[in-house]
């Protein structure tokens, strides 16, 4: 049961992430979306998994995955954000401030 | 001793990874281990002793415990912000400083930033990082340094520095 209800709310917060994706208007902001919405659901999902097999083989894989998974999504949200700003990637109309452009020329 | 330190944690991350505890399997692990810890070793923990004292591991729960929290206020900040008709988004990049010295300690700050609601480190330069937040919520630089970093600076500090 408790498997269940945590899958459902992973794929929830998964279907959040990719609406996110579609209606926020420029990249850094659809990458907020994209990181914290499919991490999380994608961790809901694995414990899901550990609830549903137990803590055997695959239920300590899914329970390792997790704090990899949260590294390496940081980081490449890093990445990408940053990434994009080098490349010139313009930020939405409705930016308020941008004390980054004080050192990107 | 720090080569010592990453063996320890490779293997017991193999052994984790592939969940069978047969004799082949576990001399596989200690060679692949050696291995990443020769290339790897001397990029981590400088001060292996850090790691035995449970002042650290105390605030290191605690540390965890807010940032799980911090996760999941996210999660639905970002769910309200996407769901909402009218989008109530105020996006930009902010300048804050941080008070931590080693990279490791910045590095863990820069991810507990990105997984807390509605922010993404964008660079670190010096001791500013550069934040992009979605919802910017006060125009003066010392009121939302204290809400880009919350709580997590202090943690940090307490047991990584």
């Amino acid at each position: 049961m408790a498997a269940v209800i945590l899958i459902s709310v992973g794929v929830l917060f998964n279907l959040f992430g990719c609406l996110g994706l579609l209606r926020l208007p420029d990249m850094y902001n659809r990458l907020q979306a994209a990181t914290k919405c499919v991490t999380l659901g994608c961790c809901s999902i694995l414990l899901g998994v550990m609830f549903h097999y137990g803590l055997g083989s695959a239920g300590f894989r899914a329970l390792v995955a997790i704090p990899v998974l949260f590294f390496t999504a940081t980081v490449a949200a890093h990445a990408l954000v940053r990434g994009a700003y080098h490349f010139g990637t313009k930020m939405d109309k409705r930016s308020v401030k941008d004390d980054y452009s004080e050192i990107v020329k | 001793m720090r080569y010592v330190t990453v063996f320890i944690l490779s293997m017991i991350f193999w052994l984790l990874i592939t969940f069978r505890f047969t004799v082949s399997n576990i001399v596989a692990g200690a060679a692949v281990a050696a291995i990443t810890s020769a290339i790897f070793g001397r990029y981590y923990f400088h001060n292996v002793g850090k790691f035995l004292q449970p002042r650290r591991w105390f605030w290191f729960l605690v540390y965890l415990v807010t940032f799980i929290w911090a996760c999941i206020k996210a999660n639905f900040d970002v769910a309200y912000r996407v769901l909402h008709p009218g989008m109530p988004i105020r996006p930009g990049i902010v300048k804050v400083k941080t008070t931590l010295r080693s990279d490791f300690a910045r590095t863990l700050l820069a991810n507990s930033i990105t997984m807390t609601p509605g922010t993404i480190t964008v660079d670190i330069i010096g001791d500013e990082m550069y934040i992009h937040w979605i919802y910017i919520r006060s125009e003066d630089p010392a009121v939302y340094s204290r809400m880009v970093t919350g709580r997590f600076e202090e943690y940090i500090k307490k047991f990584a520095e």
